[in-house]
């Protein structure tokens, strides 16, 4: 079947703001949203820029909006989205042509929460014990692959980019809930200033957004909830 | 262009898990960047699923001998043991390292590392199926990233995302960087460093139906081909027996670990037939072939016959749920299908090179087939071939190939770098890099000689001629297919000719790569006349260990590929028949 694809294109070489072009495309319909762009780059136009890399969505590169939702392009098939599909970069980060932003302000939140285990006791030979149940209190944002969906939903990011954001927050909570890690209080200091988890407002888009299925702003939650434990 | 330059003690190329664990091991003992064409967490290492092999005995008696046998039986012999044996002993602490890293390992009840079967492996040599892949759920690539990554963070580790490395500049046979194209800008980088580690990961993307990543195009083997060092064992690339029918996309053989079935268009559970002792948790190049004889007998299922089942549907919601969520996902949201209920159409996919740069144990790059180091040079990963792997890789011995080798060749590189003085490299060392690429931007653009429809020949022609089974026919045929279309890549053109973010410019490059991966594939595959791991040839269908016990070494000869030969080196296992 031939669909039309609208999406919105920015060249820094020759575009002052982005325009809207339209492709009509001979696709399937199990087909993925990256194979859509692919058909677009290959035999359309070349300089068509957007990142991707495994197409099964475990890599987080190519976090888009399509007909307004965040999603990954290579999770989401033909078939599932209205046409014309419109196929836009994510929002609240800048572009630096076509569907591709500048990630560092979402890396360097990333970074300010700590997002390691920080345990200087001596763990012996053998590895650390955990219990089956402790494992299970932060397995849900471990699945976190920074793909920024979330981040990128929020309003609250689009409007103060100084927010952490969503991303940054999970990142926090799998170690706050690690039953192995000492820096809780640390993370949590950090998470309780005005930049951190209380500017969250429950829109829940993060949480429709994330393509693996973390409920963001329930970790969001617990996160406010835990900074309330610390003096 | 514009041209910065940068001096480094070391440089590691790729970051996803063998470049960390070596960035880990570097870092703290010499100015070291990682350059990576994605980002850290992009990297495939994320997309690897079942687990880590290591005799943790966690679940019962096991021991890392046991676990060096299957290893070897299962790379058909072809696997130096010594450097298996490497493999297997450092498993342990590799795991335990991680662990206390925070890797997230599932639990058993009594709060240890748990584990689980995995093809090929299997305890007391052989006697029944081992649980000994340390998994966190079917994530554990996944896991191994972020948790390798996180160290680096909390390191300080200087990363350079979105570079694409393009040369390697040795000068009298000595490293002094590499040359690397910063995509954002266009703009080209001199990286002074003595000591360069390429892992770059593999390059599945010359065949059509494959498990990996856009990404993964022999990056790093390419460059050093292209410098006249040879690649090992390139006639054995694996291809994975369960891939998502058309799409390639993995299903882990931890599916077939927690008790998942193979079935022919009758239902036939087929695995029986060909491997009775441990059936569907026989070796990948076994069950790989038995799913194509099964196709090619008339035996697949579907309207066209070429697909078989993967069957779940015994196992319940609950092991599905909490062992094996995100292969479920991936097929709930790709083939619509609901796993718990309904079998699953899978067929063979392009998964992992056994092959790649030749290094030694100590991940020291190798510039012939007698063993002579190349200084400064190391490769760990899918890129190198130590070769624990051999014929054949079991499941799980690659994210253990990252970690362990990884680590080797971040010690190596402190090793040189604290026996040697900085290496200068002058400012037009781009030079011949920078008028390649303005060549290529320069040229018209045309239909003919674009980068998708020669790729997309060449892995048409690579999946119908050098996939599970080969002849002497179909590798000659592939060799002329090869021949012409790099005849059409000198001609090779863009229509990008912008700076920014041009990635047309950088998949024109890793073509390149690709016909060289395919170049070497195809001549090592045509001189082996035996059949042994995952090549198989139906002109030659017996191992022959008399005269091919031998891994190949392919060398760029002008347009050709030529070929030398280097002995295995054996130890504790004599080469047997191989039965399961």
């Amino acid at each position: 079947m031939d669909i039309k694809v609208n999406i919105l294109r920015y060249n820094p070489d020759t575009d002052r703001k982005g325009h809207w072009e339209e492709y009509i495309l001979e696709a399937d319909p199990d087909e993925r949203i990256l194979d859509l762009l692919h058909k677009v780059k290959w035999f359309d136009d070349g300089s068509l820029a957007f990142r991707r890399s495994c197409a099964h969505g475990v890599c987080g590169s190519d976090a888009m909006v399509v007909n307004g939702e965040n999603m990954l392009a290579c999770q989401v098939l033909v078939k599932e989205v209205s046409t014309p599909i419109k196929i836009e970069p994510i929002r609240g980060l800048p572009v630096i042509k076509d569907l591709v932003v500048n990630m560092d302000s979402f890396f360097d939140s990333y970074k300010k929460v700590m997002p390691y285990l920080v345990n200087d006791d001596e763990p012996g030979e053998r590895e650390r014990l955990q219990s089956p149940e402790d494992r299970d209190r932060f397995e849900d944002t471990t699945k976190c692959i920074l793909c920024a969906a979330c981040t990128t939903s929020c309003p609250v990011f689009w409007t103060a980019d100084t927010y952490v954001g969503p991303a940054a927050i999970v990142n926090a909570h799998r170690f706050v809930f690690d039953s192995r890690d000492n820096a809780s209080k640390q993370r949590l200091e950090i998470l309780k200033d005005v930049d951190g988890a209380f500017r969250c407002r429950t829109a829940f888009n993060c949480t429709s957004a994330c393509p693996r299925g973390i409920q963001v702003t329930k970790a969001i939650e617990d996160v406010k909830r835990e900074t309330l434990t610390i003096n | 262009m514009k041209v910065i330059k940068h001096s480094f003690d070391g440089v590691i190329v790729g970051a996803g898990g063998a470049g960390l664990r070596a960035a880990i091991e570097a870092a703290p003992h010499m100015k070291l960047a990682v350059i990576t064409k994605l980002y850290p967490t992009r990297s495939h290492t994320g997309a690897a699923q079942g687990g880590m092999s290591a005799a943790l005995a966690n679940v019962e008696e096991d021991n890392w001998n046991w676990h060096s046998f299957d290893t070897v039986k299962g790379s058909d012999y072809l696997a130096d043991q010594p450097a298996v044996d490497i493999l297997c002993k450092e498993a342990i602490d590799s795991v335990v390292e991680l662990e206390h890293w925070g890797l997230p390992f599932s639990r058993l009840e009594n709060g240890k590392i748990a584990q689980r079967r995995f093809g090929g492996h299997t305890v007391k040599e052989g006697e029944a199926p081992a649980f000994r892949a340390c998994y966190a759920a079917d994530r554990t690539g996944h896991m191994i990233l972020q948790t390798l990554y996180q160290k680096c963070v909390s390191m300080g580790v200087t990363f350079f995302d979105e570079f694409q490395v393009l040369d390697i500049k040795i000068d009298d046979g000595v490293c002094k960087g590499v040359i690397a194209y910063e995509i954002a800008t266009g703009d080209i980088h001199i990286f002074e460093a003595r000591a360069v580690t390429f892992a770059t990961g593999g390059f599945g993307k010359i065949y059509k139906v494959s498990s990996n990543a856009h990404s993964l195009t022999g990056d790093g083997p390419g460059i050093l081909y292209q410098k006249g060092i040879p690649l090992e064992d390139m006639e054995f690339y694996q291809f994975h027996p369960t891939g998502i029918y058309r799409l390639g996309i993995l299903l882990s053989e931890a599916a077939r670990g927690e008790g998942g079935i193979l079935r022919n268009k009758d239902g036939e559970r087929f695995m029986e037939r060909y491997a009775p002792s441990i059936k569907d948790l026989a070796p990948r190049d076994m069950v790989s072939r038995a799913i194509a004889t099964e196709i090619s007998e008339g035996n697949g299922a579907g309207p066209n016959n070429d697909f078989v089942y993967l069957d779940l549907t015994h196992l319940g919601a609950e092991t599905i749920k909490q062992k094996l969520p995100d292969i479920t996902d991936f097929v709930r949201t790709y083939v619509k299908i609901e796993p718990i209920n309904e079998p699953i159409p899978v067929q063979p996919t392009a998964h992992y090179a056994m092959g790649g740069i030749p290094t030694d144990v100590n991940a020291r790059v190798l510039s012939d087939a007698t063993g002579t180091v190349l200084p400064g040079v190391y490769s760990a990963g899918e890129s190198a071939c130590v070769s624990v792997h051999g014929a054949n890789r079991l499941g799980t011995n690659s994210l253990l190939d990252i970690v362990v080798f990884g680590k080797r060749a971040g010690q190596s590189m402190v090793d040189y770098v604290s026996s040697t003085k900085p290496m200068a490299l002058s400012d037009n060392a781009a030079e011949d890099l920078t008028s390649k690429i303005e060549n290529l931007m320069e040229k018209d653009h045309s239909l003919e000689f674009s980068v998708p429809r020669i790729r997309e020949e060449l892995q048409d022609t690579m999946e119908e001629n050098a996939k599970i089974f080969r002849s002497e026919d179909s590798l000659e045929k592939q060799t002329k297919i090869l021949s012409d279309l790099r005849d059409r890549y000198q001609n090779v053109t863009i229509s990008d000719k912008g700076k920014v973010f041009n990635t047309e410019l950088l998949e024109a490059i890793e073509l390149e790569y690709l016909l060289d991966m395919s170049d070497t594939t195809v001549a090592s595959a045509l001189h082996r006349k035996e059949s042994r791991g995952a090549h198989s040839r139906v002109d030659h269908v017996e191992r022959d260990d008399k005269n091919w016990l031998k891994h190949s070494f392919a060398f760029k000869n002008g347009d050709s590929v030529k070929l030398e030969y280097k002995d295995v080196e054996l130890g504790n296992y004599e080469p047997k028949e191989r039965k399961y």
